[in-house]
């Protein structure tokens, strides 16, 4: 099947991947003057044609029900609604990934320039001081080799060029930034804000990854809450918009799309020479010729690629003498729990989109309590408003109140809007039993081998999960409001979510100061193989209760400019 | 039944319709054959119907909407089900089918399948239906102009500053115990 040509030139830097890690190397060495080639899995976006921003439903086919009413028998092609901004999916044809037996796992991949950036959540919160040192801190896990200092300044150029929002705060769970104003919380916040201040929790401005004033060009949000549809002005930070598209500007940028990396290359002296990768137009292997490689394909697909790379010099993958490669994965844990609040029947109507998101949330506020039966914390999203009528949206409303006629039409009026839902996003600490591997028997349409993926919630994450439920519980209750979808306990293994199923999977390829417990040292720079960068989660010690795109951005770019100074010394 | 006798049977009908002759007695036969072939393990005794009525209904709720791949068809859905029992219930209490009989029977008709309280052997087909008619008509009122304007949605628009009504603020902070 596979035909393979070396007739390319020798790139400076190959970058795999065009997400928030690969996005944010690619604009740095622009920006430095480096030239490099840039391999993504999937096809180019054209938001003006790609994004479904604006649209209402009686616009499109079947009124976004799929085709056939798809979405009616969960059969739905699209995992996050018709509308969303995503190239992706749970499962993609002919690439397959297994788990194992006893586990339950699922893995997003979005195949797009931009990756999952053009759909995410945008919520964009600093990693703590004390998130860099678990072990010291609670004896449990392992410290990373950096600190809060050290990736603070890059935390700053990252906030400061994507554009996030938020408020000095003075919290240490949840360190200030460089933030753009916030806009007011939504009633329904207001609420959540009066309950946690009863209950003593804080409740503060978000933290989003959206404009709220012009910035490089870039003009400021327009408030209609459709982030998620991918945003055709670029207001929210997207990799694709923000960081590859102006990045080609350069002339010093070289994309190739529809490639799926396969193996690197590495020579007798142990440097990357080459990357080699299926061309998927014509279904033939190609090489790139490299200096050096930047692998930033997502955490679960960076150690699918160095397991794949195996070589005499290295039989467990490149780079992989320490066996960690695939070790230490984790996922956030997710729960939620939402009620019907009555306060809020019959309110006068009003536009509450705002940004595609939360306009405040609730940071881990017990960071140094005692007085909790788990270790680390998680922080709380909060959804609710008069959002956009989409089908499905009145579906639990019709099966409360049954019926027909005039009073379910004047219940659902009167039921519009009512809902609060929290979401908790938590900390997951590494275990033994929770990594990804190569599956010895299973290939994806290419000929590679596909990842075989084992998860395991330990007590941990079980009674974290309770604690949400009894902490939402709490403040919805406090807010006046009736649960409407109880659940079984969280700590009995019921309600958390599936492995995977945040999508903040990462720690695959982690970091460390000691080689043989690590693959990386503190720049994301292998140990052994001195021209292999990684700059996506894949690196990370811990998981920290916050999600970790703004993280992947500062470390990327801390890692951009250190392979920039390195090749300016000689050293790569 | 394969592919090819289902193709048969379709063309021999198209060809009976072509000639002007309806149903060929021939293409009748078949179809009925065919239906009593297929016919559902379900227990399912039609009420109003009869057997072969029953059976020619659910072969054409086949053909209007068949199952595929992606999803259950209208039999899966209960369609001849439900429409053998809204003439059955119709007759026995009133002598007349859903679309002719007095808006008062159609409405004591409705009360007992819209809701899930009433679930009974026969009842059974006819609420599962009419939640799933009701989840639909549902659906494309709220997602048409008519059905946003009425739940009052406001948004989907572009603004300079975003900015919170401080009366709905007020109205809910005073109905609510926080």
């Amino acid at each position: 099947m596979l035909q393979i040509s070396r007739s390319s030139p020798v790139y400076d830097v190959v970058i795999i991947g065009s997400g928030a890690g690969g996005g944010t190397v690619t604009k740095v060495l622009a920006d430095l003057g480096i030239s490099v080639a840039l391999l993504e899995a999937g096809p180019q976006l054209n938001p003006a044609k790609d994004f479904k921003e604006h649209q209402w439903p009686y616009q499109v086919p079947h009124r976004g029900a799929g085709d056939g009413g798809a979405g009616y028998f969960g059969k739905s092609p699209w995992p996050f609604g018709y509308f969303a901004a995503t190239n992706g999916n749970w499962q993609l044809e002919g690439e397959p990934y297994t788990v194992a037996p006893g586990s339950k796992f699922q893995w997003f991949r979005s195949r797009i320039v931009g990756g999952r950036t053009n759909h995410y959540g945008r919520i964009s919160l600093r990693f703590a001081d004390y998130d860099f040192t678990p072990y010291t801190r609670d004896g449990i896990g392992t410290d990373w080799p950096v600190s809060y200092d050290d990736i603070a300044p890059y935390y700053d150029k990252a906030e400061q060029f994507i554009g996030v929002t938020g408020s000095k705060e003075g919290i240490r769970s949840a360190p200030d930034g460089v933030f753009q104003p916030c806009p007011p919380p939504r009633v329904h916040e207001v609420l959540v804000q009066r309950a946690c201040k009863k209950l003593n929790i804080p409740c503060i401005p978000s933290r989003l990854a959206v404009l709220t004033q012009d910035t490089n060009g870039r003009p400021a949000c327009h408030y209609c809450a459709q982030c998620g549809r991918g945003c055709v002005s670029a207001s929210n930070y997207s990799s694709s918009q923000v960081q590859v598209f102006p990045a080609m500007k350069t002339g010093r940028v070289t994309l190739i799309t529809n490639a799926m990396a396969r193996e690197l290359i590495a020579d007798a002296t142990g440097k990357v020479t080459a990357v080699s990768y299926i061309e998927k137009a014509t279904r033939t292997e190609k090489q790139l010729k490299c200096r050096s490689v930047v692998i930033a394909c997502g955490a679960c697909e960076s150690a699918r690629l160095l397991l794949n790379s195996k070589s005499n010099g290295h039989p467990n993958g490149l780079g992989n003498s320490s066996g960690m490669v695939g070790r230490n994965l984790t996922d956030s844990v997710g729960y939620s729990l939402s009620a019907h609040i009555p306060a809020l029947e019959g309110l006068p109507r009003h536009n509450s989109d705002g940004m595609g998101g939360m306009h405040v949330y609730v940071p881990w506020w017990l960071w140094d309590s005692k007085n909790k039966d788990f270790p680390r914390g998680y922080h709380i999203e909060i959804g609710g408003g008069f959002g956009m009528p989409q089908i499905g949206t009145f579906r639990n409303a019709c099966r409360r109140h049954e019926g027909y006629g005039q009073d379910l039409k004047d219940y659902i009026r009167n039921d519009y809007g009512t809902y609060v839902g929290l979401a908790g996003r938590g900390e997951q600490i590494p275990n033994e039993s929770t990594f990804c591997e190569i599956d010895p028997e299973v290939v994806d349409q290419y000929g590679i081998p596909v990842l075989r993926f084992h998860f395991k919630w330990t007590e941990a994450e079980l009674k974290q999960a309770q604690h949400m439920h009894d902490t939402f519980k709490a403040i919805l209750e406090t807010m006046g409001g009736k649960i409407t979808n109880p659940r079984p306990a969280p700590v009995e293994g019921e309600g958390i979510s599936i492995g995977g199923e945040i999508i903040h999977e990462l720690g695959t390829i982690r970091m460390g100061s000691d080689p043989s417990m690590s693959v990386l040292n503190k720049y994301c720079q292998s140990h052994e193989v001195k021209n292999l960068f990684v700059a996506d989660a894949a690196p990370f010690v811990s998981n920290p209760d916050k999600n970790p795109t703004l993280t992947i951005t500062a470390m990327a770019w801390r890692t951009a400019e250190f392979l920039a100074e390195e090749m300016r010394k000689g050293n790569v | 039944m394969s592919d090819v006798s289902r193709r048969d049977v379709l063309r021999g009908i198209a060809l009976s319709m072509i000639a002007g002759g309806g149903f060929s007695l021939e293409a009748a036969q078949v179809v009925h054959g065919i239906a009593a072939a297929e016919k559902a393990a379900s227990s399912y005794k039609p009420k109003a119907l009869t057997a072969h009525e029953f059976r020619t209904l659910q072969k054409l709720a086949d053909y209007i909407i068949p199952a595929d791949d992606r999803s259950p068809g209208a039999v899966e859905a209960g369609a001849a089900e439900f429409i053998d029992l809204l003439a059955g219930q119709m007759e026995r209490l009133y002598s007349a089918n859903f679309l002719t009989a007095k808006p008062d029977q159609q409405i004591a008709m409705l009360d007992l399948i819209a809701y899930r309280k009433n679930e009974s052997r026969p009842l059974g087909p006819g609420i599962r239906f009419f939640d799933w008619a009701r989840r639909m008509v549902v659906d494309a009122y709220y997602t048409s102009p008519i059905g946003i304007k009425e739940v009052g949605y406001m948004g989907n628009t572009s603004v300079a500053k975003f900015e919170v009504p401080q009366d709905a603020i007020d109205y809910a902070v005073k109905r609510s115990p926080a």
